[in-house]
């Protein structure tokens, strides 16, 4: 059947190597920039540091790849079950003949998505207790140092350190990350840590951002922050984007503001208020213990008067004196009278000393008269002699003389003779 | 009453803290006079703690730049970078 055989060789005939490397070439070119929507599913990142997933809809499911230096610059974290859009190419593997979907970049599928996985994240890390009110710390009343986390450019480091400027000028320590896009979650994260060792450690955080798109807003919600956040041991404001706008570091920070100037009106009183408070203060002070003196010095003198009149009671006191003194003179004329009686004694005594003395004085001449009445010599004036031996003792008898005795024969005249007996 | 405190220590906040309370109590004029007294001049002594504190106020700000070996230094921050 010759009709056959021309039909047959009417077709090209590939080698499956060609067919291949056509289909290769067809695809590659064909969907050389493509952008698909799908939910992630059977995520797996390979010890090679790259990523496979299968990227599916209810009908179908693509393989997809992800090489290991495009990971770490997506801005969506791939979560299983993500729906998101990828952009990228297609590329085949002749070898299997498998086509798969090379992404290069990678975005959350629409706000409503994107708002499921943060409503998902958020009650993951919740049920973790990260946002427990418990674990709210509260502000200082007046921060030393003060540490900002935010872009060093732009507004919103501006409006902060304006505001703090206006209020209570402190010290700031800045530490500059990227706010959006790939790396800045990580930078964040890392800055919220350093200033956890950094001396002087602030004693309030502000992490900042101004307004933008719920995607520029991500880092802010990236699970890495919220941690950071939650665990930071210095009490942290949060101000990420509107006030409209929230982001899950809100949840964990200990204050969310809703602006940066709102977060430094929180961080800081107003100093020219508590200057005026402490200045109110002080004259409180001093009225409350000049009212108090008052007070009291209005009691005193109620109750002195309830005491009555000291000089009325000086008089009675007086009186008694008085009446006292009136008894002084008796005393003294009771003395004088003593006085009297002792000095007339005295003139008797005195009187009666010379008669004393005469008297003796006649006695002694007396006694002396007597005794010259009675004295030998009045004896030997009258005739007789006295006769004594030789050692002068008077010899009354005439028996007691010896012969040849030497005596002694004293006369009238008190002449002495001296005579041998014999 | 936190009277043993040294004031040098006290924060702003516990100073003014106590300097209301002090205030309070001076106002109701219950204490004795003797008390009120060394109350007044604790009182004194807080205020001037708490007017030096607010006088301290200077603004002073720094940028924290990370070396390549991690560690942090700080520099004078430039507000018109």
């Amino acid at each position: 059947m010759p009709g056959a055989e021309a039909i047959k060789s009417n077709v090209p005939e590939f080698s499956v190597s060609e067919l291949a490397f056509s289909l290769k070439r067809t695809l590659e070119e064909q969907y050389a920039r493509i952008r698909v929507r799908g939910e992630l599913s059977r995520i797996k990142i390979h010890t090679s540091g790259h990523l496979y997933t299968d990227l599916k809809d209810a009908d179908a499911v693509i393989n997809a790849v992800c090489w290991k230096g495009t990971v770490s610059k997506l801005s969506v974290k791939p979560e299983e079950g993500l729906e998101v859009i990828c952009t990228g190419r297609i590329s085949t593997y002749p070898a299997r003949s498998n086509y798969q979907l090379i992404i290069e970049s990678m975005e959350l599928a629409g706000e409503g998505a994107l708002l499921k996985m943060l409503e998902e994240r958020r009650k993951k890390l919740a049920a973790e207790g990260l946002f427990d009110p418990a674990r709210k710390k509260p502000l200082p009343f007046l921060p030393e140092t003060i540490g900002v986390v935010t872009s060093p450019t732009g507004a919103v480091i501006r409006d902060i350190l304006h505001r703090l400027e206006d209020r209570f000028p402190r010290h700031v320590l800045v530490w500059p990350v990227l706010v959006q896009g790939p790396g800045a979650a990580e930078q964040i994260a890392a800055a919220i840590d350093g200033f956890q060792n950094i001396d002087p450690r602030p004693d309030l955080l502000i992490v900042a951002r101004g307004g933008g798109s719920l995607e520029d807003l991500m880092p802010f919600n990236e699970e890495i922050v919220v941690r950071a956040a939650a665990n930071s041991k210095i009490p942290l404001i949060s101000a990420v984007g509107h006030e409209t706008d929230t982001t899950l570091i809100d949840h964990a920070a200990d204050l969310r503001a809703p602006t940066p100037t709102g977060a430094a009106e929180m961080a800081v009183p107003v100093r020219a208020q508590l200057q005026a408070q402490i200045m109110q203060d002080g004259q409180r002070l001093y009225s409350g213990l000049t009212r108090l003196a008052s007070e009291l010095q209005h009691k005193l003198e109620a109750k002195s008067r309830g005491l009555g009149d000291p000089t009325r009671l000086l008089e009675v006191k007086t009186q008694r004196l008085d009446h006292a003194a009136d008894k002084l003179p008796r005393v003294f004329t009771f003395l004088d009278h003593t006085q009297k009686i002792f000095d007339r004694w005295s003139e008797h005594l005195a009187a009666l000393q010379p008669r004393l003395t005469r008297d003796w004085e006649k006695r002694v001449d007396y006694a002396g008269k007597m005794l010259g009445a009675y004295s030998f010599e009045n004896v030997l004036q009258r005739g007789f002699a006295l006769v004594r031996d030789a050692q002068g003792h008077v010899i009354t008898d005439a028996a007691a003389i010896k012969s040849g005795q030497d005596l002694d024969i004293q006369f009238k005249d008190k002449k002495h003779i001296k005579v041998q007996s014999r | 009453m936190a009277a043993a405190n040294a004031l040098e220590k006290m924060s702003f906040e516990e100073a003014l803290e106590e300097l209301e309370t002090i205030v309070r109590d001076l106002e109701t004029g219950k204490a004795p006079l003797e008390k009120s007294i060394s109350s007044y001049e604790r009182g004194i002594a807080l205020k001037q703690h708490c007017e030096n504190k607010l006088r301290d106020a200077r603004s002073k700000i720094e940028k924290i730049t990370v070396g390549k070996d991690g560690s942090l230094s700080t520099k004078p921050f430039d507000q018109k970078e």
